[in-house]
């Protein structure tokens, strides 16, 4: 079985974020990026279905920032080839980097094709479906827990309040992955490095990515907080009195 | 202005969702609402502010599935042609925005949390920064739960009821088996009246038994934002959020949570929030009552040594 892991760079959040002179953008010159934290569950469970069954397993994402990095990485992890599709340009919309994976993938030998669940700039729409659509596949989104068996995939879609419903999808499909069913593995740098030097980036062209969000960006702004919340200063032992004075006023202990 | 929504609706309920969306399309414009299920269609008597409902009846929408829905809401689509398409932003909606966006080669904008006939903010970066778009109609927008307040999608009313038949279902690709109900266990944060949240600021594991301690203390039991579930560090029935609980004690005490939206959905409406979190910039402190920056291994042994 071969399974095709889409993985995406985004900014670090724990980072401040500030916004460029345009008004429309991040200001990505000193941005830290780290790979979505839904991708390393999508490669995960793409390694643990190739442990048990075979196969093999393709990490793919866009040139941009950092990607060799974060496809090394995975190598590392157990990925057996690694692909940069190239020829995209910078920060496209969802729906071009859709069109570019699937021109990328259409030619390619596969039964699964797993991406994260969802990332934190995909303004115009999460890309699996997207993706699944522009290749003509069934998708099915918001994925913990995968099974696979004669032709078809047996996956678990989590609803709110921890309800999931079963479904059967015919392969090849594209899986929105939110969770694998291990804590994603975990490479020290060392082993990344040696990654490096043994695996072969393997570069294939975007093709024509006639696609297009279909709206502009405007604006970028912080979000009004409205009220928000009345900052206690001082001290863990004074910030912990004002807390204990609080809970009291509102009768709570 | 013209806007259609699409109800949704599990195990024979209508989501809130779908009633926020309505009071929003009703702000707009005419509001009507595709209803796809089978024999559901007494649902439509709670869509009482809808100006339509058209509904749909197959067995093979009886239960949510990407593939048969998928094709359903796009022959609905075609055929009314609304000016602007709300679907949640959740995850049924998720496998119906960005297929509906392809095939009827419409726009998207995702994670909305304001929507106008010519605009549509979205929430983006676990809610640290908006982003205005610039559209023109036709579009969809896929709307983040709790963007706008369900009550004033609910009301009383007698919308026309439109049947619409099914398209052809056949043949689909993906196939409902069954739906899981969540396991019972052992402690129901939804009845608890205090609750200590721990996110992933708590680093690991061995430091769950510090905020075990201060939950004894103010009589309440620990809950937990997603990534300390998957972490396996607690049982999935302790998660509060959007795939997790939505709870509403009397106390939420979030450490190390930033406050992404899909946490904030399960736990905004608490009496109180108090957050702890080292991020002056964190999301959470928007929905907070009260917040401190002050780092939470100082801050919890020295809150249960004073209680
Ligand atoms: C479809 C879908 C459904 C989801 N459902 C849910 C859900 O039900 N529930 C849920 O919670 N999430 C859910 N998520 C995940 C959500 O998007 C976030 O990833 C998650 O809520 C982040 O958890 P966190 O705040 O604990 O971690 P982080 O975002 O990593 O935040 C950790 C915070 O801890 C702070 N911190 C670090 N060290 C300290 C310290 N020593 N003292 C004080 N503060 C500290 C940091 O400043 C940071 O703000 C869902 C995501 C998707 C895509
Ligand atoms: N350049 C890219 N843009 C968008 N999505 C990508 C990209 N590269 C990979 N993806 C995959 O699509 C998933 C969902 O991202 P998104 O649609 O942006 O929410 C990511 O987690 C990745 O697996």
């Amino acid at each position: 079985m071969n399974i095709i892991v889409l993985i995406k760079q985004v900014p670090d959040l724990v980072e401040e974020l500030e916004i460029d002179s345009s008004g429309k953008d991040l200001d990505r010159e000193w941005l830290k990026y780290k790979v979505n934290e839904f991708d390393d569950h999508a490669l995960e469970e793409a390694l643990l279905l190739k442990e048990d069954q075979g196969g093999s397993v393709i990490a793919m994402a866009l040139d941009g920032q950092d990607v060799d990095k974060a496809l090394y990485a995975a190598a590392a992890k157990g990925a057996d080839r690694v692909v940069k599709v190239t020829g995209v340009g910078e920060n496209p919309s969802n729906h071009q980097a859709a069109k570019a994976f699937a021109n990328a993938i259409s030619g390619m030998d596969y039964d699964l094709i797993f991406t994260g669940v969802q990332s934190v700039e995909d303004r115009d729409g999460q890309l699996p479906v997207l993706v699944a659509h522009y290749l003509g596949l069934p998708h099915v989104s918001v994925v913990s827990g995968v099974q696979v068996e004669g032709g078809k995939a047996v996956v678990h879609k989590e609803y709110g309040g921890g309800m999931m419903a079963e479904l059967e999808v015919d392969l090849p499909a594209v899986l929105g992955i939110q969770a694998a069913r291990e804590t994603p593995r975990y490479v020290p740098v060392a082993r990344v490095r040696r990654a490096m030097r043994g695996t072969e980036l393997e570069e294939v062209s975007a093709g024509d990515v006639d696609a297009s969000a279909g709206s502009e960006v405007a604006r970028m702004f912080k979000p009004e907080t409205g009220a928000g919340a009345e900052m206690l200063e001082g001290s863990a032992e004074e910030v912990a009195d004002k807390i204990v004075g609080i809970l009291k006023e509102k009768g709570i202990v | 202005m013209k806007v259609l929504i699409v109800a949704e609706h599990l195990n024979g309920k209508l989501e809130d969702i779908t009633f926020e969306m309505l009071g929003k399309a009703k702000e707009l414009g005419t509001a009507e609402v595709a209803l796809l299920g089978h024999n559901a269609k007494d649902m439509a008597a709670q869509l009482g502010k809808a100006d339509t409902v058209i509904y749909m009846d197959s067995p093979e929408l009886a239960q949510f599935n990407p593939d048969t829905y998928g094709k359903a809401l796009k022959a609905i689509v075609e055929a009314r042609q609304p000016d602007i398409v709300l679907i949640g932003n959740t995850s049924m909606g998720m496998d119906l925005a960005a297929a509906l966006s392809v095939d009827m080669n419409m726009p998207l904008v995702a994670y909305a949390v304001d929507v106008a006939p010519d605009k549509v903010v979205s929430s983006l970066y676990g809610g640290k920064m908006n982003v205005e778009s610039a559209v023109s109609t036709p579009f969809i927008a896929s709307v983040l739960a709790g963007a706008f307040p369900a009550d004033a999608g609910r009301g009383e009313g007698s919308p026309a009821i439109e049947e619409m038949a099914a398209p052809d279902l056949g043949g689909a690709k993906v196939r409902f088996k069954q739906l899981i109900e969540p396991e019972g266990g052992d402690v129901d944060i939804t009845q608890q009246p205090i609750l200590v949240s721990v996110g992933r600021g708590i680093q690991n594991e061995d430091n769950l038994p510090m905020a075990e301690e201060l939950a004894g203390k103010l009589g309440g039991a620990v809950s937990a934002s997603r990534p300390i579930i998957d972490n396996k560090w607690l049982p999935k029935t302790r998660q509060v959020g959007k795939s997790g609980l939505k709870v509403k004690p009397k106390l939420y005490l979030a450490l190390g949570i930033s406050g992404a939206p899909e946490h904030i959905e399960g736990m905004k409406d608490a009496d109180l929030i108090i957050a702890v979190n080292t991020d002056p910039k964190a999301p959470i402190f928007d929905y907070a009552h009260y917040g401190t920056t002050v780092d939470l291994f100082d801050l919890v042994p020295a809150l249960t040594s004073k209680l």
